[in-house]
């Protein structure tokens, strides 16, 4: 029996009907990808990913991490070449071997790793594959800026000046710099990897009015995001992946219907209990007028089991308070406390060690502390091989033991060995990596920046319950989100930043998602933390 | 929420966050000319006259091609050792080949320039196709080109006629000036065709260049030609310059090259830099001996303040960068 013949063979068992199936006519599938496979290595990406898009349609693609979705879009982008599997485009088999392949096709993309060029300017960003001629065909880089600025305006962005380099960008900046990029190429197909991950609100409003035009002048978006709310707000249809294959499309979706066909479970409540401190526990760590490049006299106290907020809008001084109480930043001035006595932290060494310890957990895992291409075991045990050697030779059994024991504790990586490089865990994975390793330093002090930006429900919902056991545990922790949600969820406090300083404390009932919300954007100060 | 007008800075702010190590080395190139005119005058009590300038540019020639063409690989994030084994190939055999008739001054002249545009394409080829470090290429070829120059040239020797001389390497007038403005433009032109912002393009970010539909593969290996041609120019300079041949003769020219990439501002990660730069990096290194022949540093110790002039001038970078590549946010990243 020939390999066509077992295919339909195959197929015939299949029911042909069904709510799914879209009906057959001229405007049907503007790209259907079908049977789409790849692997790296040992690890199977995507097993079964199909895909069918239509003109004129916002597309949600959704599942956890690890469950095939950027795969599936690097291999519908040309980036990534698949091992098997068909795409069609208008009907027509097409074949995706490269980027410029893709983009004939009327594909883009917006990647989720940023894929601007760093020392190029804006205006050489945007139109490096359209750079205006001049005579003897020599680019004429003098009109680059005006023309990328009319592009850019064209979109509706009118903050970003076009010759600026994408390195002294916020990263917000640079992804709407992406986006737009992106869109200049009139894709008839738009694929958006993450794209809001690093929006502040506004911008998310004016991606989803951008996409909503696209979508009207006949454009299909296809969207993923870990971000329910947006999805519900966006999508026309949601595909759902789960373990490298698609499990459904939809058009609507509720969101634990959704959690369910994510991770094949029923998740229940997805935030813990909120964690409390008791009312007299004493501080870890205080913060008197606090100034740093960014930020602007920030003051308050960290207790004993307290998960303390810092919300506000993206870019008013979090990140860099962060930074600066790690020793990343170097503090302009103020007063830091740990554990009642007074600290100098100059850089991350003198935080680590700062008396009873301070240890950020940051949102950029692989830049800003693990070695990704090192055994699981080895960055556990980095900042504590000294204590777990003898006469400078590391006692590998104990090692072991504790690093299981942890691995163990913390869940990660479900069945991963040690040694094990910490790239072939999942995002979520890596990020308790992160935290198993401050934990094993033995910090009390625990900073989490934004940690679940980009991680699927299922982790994320791990990492609350890591934050709220730590807290019962009797560690500090300072949590900043980008979703604002998780800091209503998980804190009893909560010190609202605008410009560089507290212009709000919020405490007891008064944390919730509106009222933090509220704060962020009010003009008038009214309390101070 | 008011979005915030664009906080327009002027365009100095521009340029001097993308070109800062390009100004720097130019200011070095003036700092060290200003020094050469001070010793030069203390000794003779007056300026130096117009054969020292062309002299110096003259012999500064070699140095420039072969450092702009290696600042061009570097600016992809490779690197190019073979260019000195390029330079003993090429040199000799203009020394042993190239008759006093205008055919053969010209035939031969073309004939090298394509041997090492040869010697580039099978760089380039397998780094790109075959996959290879730059390093482990580039040292094998060297090796191979050293050979078959000793082969070609066993002892200096040889002879480049003299008009040839005349016309690449005279010392008694400004024709030197001629090609260092040549190969200015010769970079001004391929900076502003799409060549030249793919090499950028590469040297920012690989992937992200092939992402964005650049051919990858073709610029990295167009970089390697690049290099090879003007590695092969520079031996022809180096021959006419020495009016003959010698088989090692571009062996010093190796680490010079890098030397005059790093004074030139050119990034070594890549994708920052300009190739004005090296010419300038070149005439620093060049103008630098006679600083030291005229401070009367004893010329055992030259390559040691060489050492220290050229970390002094990488830690300036370095400072200069870091200064002008701050953000509006203080360098939110």
């Amino acid at each position: 029996m020939s390999e066509d013949a077992v295919r339909s063979a195959v197929t015939d068992d299949v029911p042909q009907s069904g709510p799914e199936s879209p009906a057959p006519g001229p405007d049907s599938a503007l790209l259907e990808a079908a049977g789409i496979s790849k692997s790296f290595g040992a690890v199977q990406a995507l097993a079964d990913g199909s895909l069918e898009l239509r003109r004129a349609e916002v597309h949600a693609l959704v599942g956890e991490n690890g469950a095939g979705k950027s795969t599936l879009i690097k291999v519908l982008s040309g980036v990534t070449r698949a091992d098997g599997g068909e795409v069609r485009v208008d009907g027509r088999p097409v074949r995706l071997d490269s980027p410029s392949a893709a983009r004939r096709l009327g594909l883009g993309t917006v990647f989720q790793e940023l894929s601007l060029l760093p020392w190029m300017t804006v205006a050489e960003n945007l139109l490096i594959d359209q750079l205006p001629r001049g005579r003897a065909g020599l680019v004429r880089r003098r009109s680059l800026p005006s023309e990328a600025e009319k592009v850019l305006a064209h979109f509706g962005i009118e903050t970003i000046d076009p010759r600026e380099i994408p390195e002294r960008l916020s990263l917000a900046e640079r992804q709407v710099v992406e986006i737009v990029r992106a869109l200049h190429r009139r894709p008839r197909i738009l694929f958006l990897d993450e794209a809001t991950a690093s929006l502040p609100k506004h911008q998310v409003d004016w991606l989803f009015e951008t996409i909503d035009r696209e979508r009207s002048a006949g454009c299909c978006v296809v969207f993923t995001s870990h971000r329910w709310k947006e999805v519900e707000q966006i999508a026309d249809r949601i595909t759902v992946f789960r373990n490298g294959r698609k499990v459904a499309t939809r058009p609507s979706l509720n969101e634990s219907e959704a959690v369910t066909l994510m991770t094949g479970r029923r998740v229940g409540e997805i935030y813990p209990p909120r964690p409390r401190a008791q009312p007299d526990a004493p501080a870890l760590l205080e913060v008197e007028d606090l100034h740093a490049d960014g930020v602007d006299g920030v003051s308050f106290s960290l207790r004993r089991g307290e998960v303390l907020g810092i919300g506000g809008l993206a870019g008013q001084g979090q990140r860099e308070l962060f930074l600066s109480l790690y020793g990343v930043r170097r503090p302009g001035g103020g007063k830091i406390t740990v554990g009642g006595r007074e600290q100098r932290i100059r850089r991350p060494a003198d935080a680590i060690r700062a008396h009873i310890g301070i240890a950020l957990v940051p949102e950029d895992r692989k830049g800003e502390g693990l070695l990704l291409p090192l055994p699981i075991r080895d960055n556990l045990t980095l900042p504590i091989l000294r204590r777990l050697s003898t006469g400078g030779l590391v006692r590998r059994a104990d090692e072991r033991k504790l690093v299981e024991g942890l691995m163990d504790q913390l869940q990660i990586g479900g069945g991963r060995r040690p040694t094990e490089a910490v790239e072939t865990l999942s995002g979520g994975n890596q990020q308790k990596v992160l935290v198993g390793r401050w934990l094993l330093a033995e910090s009390e002090i625990l900073l989490f920046y934004d940690v679940t930006r980009g991680v699927d429900v299922a982790t994320k919902h791990d990492l609350y319950e890591l934050i709220a056991s730590l807290a019962a545990e009797g560690r500090g922790i300072l949590l900043y989100s980008s979703d604002t949600d998780e800091i209503a969820h998980l804190c009893e406090r909560v010190l609202v930043m605008r410009e560089g300083r507290v212009a709000r404390q919020l405490t007891g009932a008064e944390v919730d998602t509106e009222k933090i919300v509220a704060a962020s954007v009010m003009e008038e100060v009214a309390a101070n933390g | 929420m008011a979005s915030r007008a664009v906080d327009r800075r002027g365009w100095w702010n521009y340029f001097a966050a993308q070109q800062a190590t390009l100004l720097l080395a130019v200011i070095i190139l003036i700092v060290t000319v200003l020094a050469y005119l001070g010793f030069y005058a203390a000794q003779f009590h007056h300026l130096p006259n117009s054969f020292a300038w062309d002299s110096t540019i003259t012999n500064a020639l070699p140095l420039v091609f072969v450092g702009v063409g290696q600042g061009i690989v570097v600016l992809t994030r490779g690197l190019d050792l073979s260019v000195s084994g390029t330079m003993d190939l090429t040199n000799g055999l203009a020394a042993t080949h190239m008759h006093a008739s205008l055919a053969s001054m010209l035939g031969w002249t073309l004939i090298v320039l394509g041997v090492g545009a040869a010697i580039g394409l099978v760089n380039g080829l397998l780094v790109t196709v075959g996959r290879l470090q730059p390093i482990v290429v580039t040292i094998g070829t060297m090796s191979i080109l050293q050979g078959a120059a000793a082969a070609i040239l066993p002892e200096p020797g040889g002879s480049i006629p003299q008009a040839y001389t005349n016309v690449l390497g005279n010392t008694g007038s400004p024709v030197g000036l001629v090609f260092v403005a040549l190969i200015i433009i010769a970079w001004l032109v391929l900076r502003r065709r799409p060549l030249g912002f793919a090499l950028y393009a590469i040297g920012n970010d690989p992937q992200a260049a092939a992402a964005n539909g650049l051919n990858v593969a073709r610029a990295r290996i167009a970089a390697y030609v690049l290099s090879g041609i003007l590695a092969a120019a520079a031996g022809l300079f180096l021959a006419a310059g020495s009016s003959g041949g010698d088989a090692t003769g571009g062996d010093s020219y190796l680490l010079a090259s890098f030397a005059a990439v790093v004074l030139g501002g050119v990034s070594f990660r890549g994708g920052r830099g300009s190739m004005v730069g090296v010419v300038c990096g070149a005439g620093v290194l060049t103008v630098l001996v006679n600083v030291l022949f005229y401070a009367k540093v004893n010329s055992f110790y030259e390559s040691f303040y060489q050492g220290l002039f050229l970390v002094g001038a990488v830690l300036l970078g370095l400072g200069v960068t870091a200064f002008t590549s701050r953000g509006r946010r203080g360098g939110a990243r």
